[in-house]
């Protein structure tokens, strides 16, 4: 058996997710959201089907000519099928915290800022939120800022949102209607009490919860003998850590 | 007569005047780091920055030298090499202040001077607290009848003006014409900026506008109130297409810059190269 990296089995699980789209566009600090839609890529071109990617930090693999604004609106004119978003904090109700912890005029703990989440969440279809840790301290019963809401009142015009949390231990389906997570997948080290324990919020469990899959093969090939060092164009650091190009 | 003004880069870094509203590219845009070294060399204050959207290395600077009051961006990391300390530390104790905003509508204020109107309307963001915090913005109902949706609340932004932008650039032709490539972002802070000034690597005897492809990418001179040739001036940052960054620099100042005594080591010996 060949033996995997934590960081290529995120890729995989965020490729299976992504292999209906026509678009799929990659913002800031996402090596492993990268990874996984050049990956997929790739692997609908040996299907002939196309898929096209956008990542933002890479003049390669970028698809737009008219400015940083051109992002938010391709997502705005609905041509963005999946976008990754990411927190500091992620809650129950799926609302998002890139701004920092405490309370916000006497901030404790200040993280970079929302980026462009607060216009991306409510106009791109599927949105995966991203988190490698799963712990209390990450994925919270209430945010402390909301950089983006999870969901909006219906006279809003909201045509996107949340609909996958990954974390390096499990996946969650956020259900729109009940709005809040159902637990999908778990990695194969862990059991859904562990799960529940290191949850700050409440979520309902699929009946038919499975374990992450793995990637076969040919997926990790592809992953190791050309993503790896597409990935090094744009996030050098990452792929050396991971792969040593 | 030639149709720009050159000038040395000390007489470009004596038109920013303490307490500006000054323009700051993307890591990704051309961040004119030779020109902010001797900006902080000269001890400029009480600058307020306008992120488009977000700064890096260029900000975190700045902010950790004590030039800056106010700050409004929709981040400031170090990417790769994690959070911004100088900008966290000077945000969590209250030193300077942060009007959190969110990428498209920094680029919508900018869009709505552009095109000189008052405002500018964006989807999404409401009931965020990024809304929650802006008393400068304000949400009214769909007043069209025939476009959008009925009944639908929408945010309206404020026109926003720079007093100053300064940005790295590859080239300028002979007639000061700046090559900026697909970086069209630069155009919307220069159309938005009062005063314009440009630091390059060269300036070539060519006319960008002798060609369709050079035409395209470029900025013309028209915008543009001085240039100053500044070699591998965007160095720890890339300056794309040309160079890429300098990671082991980068990653030297994220370690030094956790605590202010080591950031004031770092730029001790940073000023004096």
């Amino acid at each position: 058996m060949i033996e995997l990296k934590r960081e290529e089995l995120l890729i995989s699980q965020l490729a299976d997710l992504l292999v209906n789209d026509k678009h799929i566009a990659v913002g800031a600090a996402s090596p492993i959201p990268g990874a996984a839609s050049l990956l997929v890529k790739e692997e609908a071109k040996l299907l002939n089907n196309r898929i096209r990617v956008t990542i933002l930090h890479s003049n390669k693999y970028n698809n737009f000519t008219d400015g940083a604004r051109e992002l938010f609106d391709c997502a705005a004119q609905g041509r963005i099928d999946t976008f990754f978003l990411g927190g500091v904090q992620i809650d129950g109700a799926a609302n998002i915290n890139l701004v920092g912890t405490g309370s916000y005029e006497k901030i404790q703990k200040r993280f970079p800022g929302s980026f462009g989440s607060a216009l991306m969440y409510f106009v791109v279809p599927q949105i995966i939120l991203f988190r490698e840790e799963h712990s209390p301290r990450t994925l919270v019963d209430k945010v402390d800022f909301i950089s983006a809401p999870g969901f909006s009142d219906e006279n809003i015009y909201r045509p996107g949102g949340p609909k996958f949390l990954l974390t390096n231990r499990a996946l969650f389906k956020f259900d729109k209607q009940k709005k809040c997570f159902c637990l999908l997948k778990i990695h194969n080290n862990e059991s859904v009490e562990n799960i529940i324990k290191l949850t700050g919020f409440k979520f309902d469990v699929d009946d038919k919860i499975t374990n992450m899959s793995i990637p076969d093969k040919t997926r990790i090939d592809i992953l190791r003998n050309k993503i790896s060092y597409m990935v090094s164009e744009f996030y050098p650091e990452f792929a050396d850590r991971i792969w040593g190009v | 007569m030639r149709q720009f003004d050159e000038l040395s880069l000390p007489e470009l870094v004596n038109k920013v005047e303490d307490g500006s509203l000054i323009g700051i590219p993307a890591d990704y845009s051309g961040v004119p780091m030779k020109f902010t070294k001797e900006l902080i060399k000269r001890g400029v204050k009480n600058l307020k920055l306008y992120c488009l959207p977000l700064t890096t290395i260029q900000g975190d600077m700045l902010i950790g030298s004590g030039c800056v009051s106010e700050i409004e961006a929709a981040a400031v990391t170090l990417g790769e090499f994690g959070l911004a300390p100088r900008f966290s530390e000077a945000v969590e104790s209250g030193e300077i202040l942060i009007k959190d905003s969110t990428c498209p509508a920094l680029h919508a204020q900018l869009q709505a001077t552009e095109k000189s109107v008052p405002f500018m309307p964006l989807r999404g963001v409401i009931g965020s607290d990024i809304q929650k915090y802006r008393n400068d913005w304000q949400v009214i109902e769909n007043p069209m009848k025939s476009s959008g949706n009925k009944n639908e609340p929408i945010l309206l932004l404020p026109a926003v003006q720079l007093d100053v932008l300064i940005f790295h650039a590859p080239c300028v032709d002979k007639n000061g014409n700046i090559q900026i490539g697909r970086r069209r972002e630069l155009a919307t802070l220069v159309h938005a900026s009062k005063k314009v000034f440009v630091t390059t690597e060269q300036i070539l005897d060519i006319d960008f506008f002798d060609d369709e492809l050079s035409a395209a990418t470029c900025l013309s001179a028209l915008y543009v109130d001085g240039i100053s040739v500044v070699e591998n001036g965007a160095w720890p940052c890339a300056l794309p297409g040309v160079y890429g960054p300098d990671n082991d620099e980068i990653k030297k100042y994220s370690i030094a810059a956790k605590t202010q005594k080591g950031f004031d080591d770092y730029m001790k010996s940073y000023l004096s190269n």
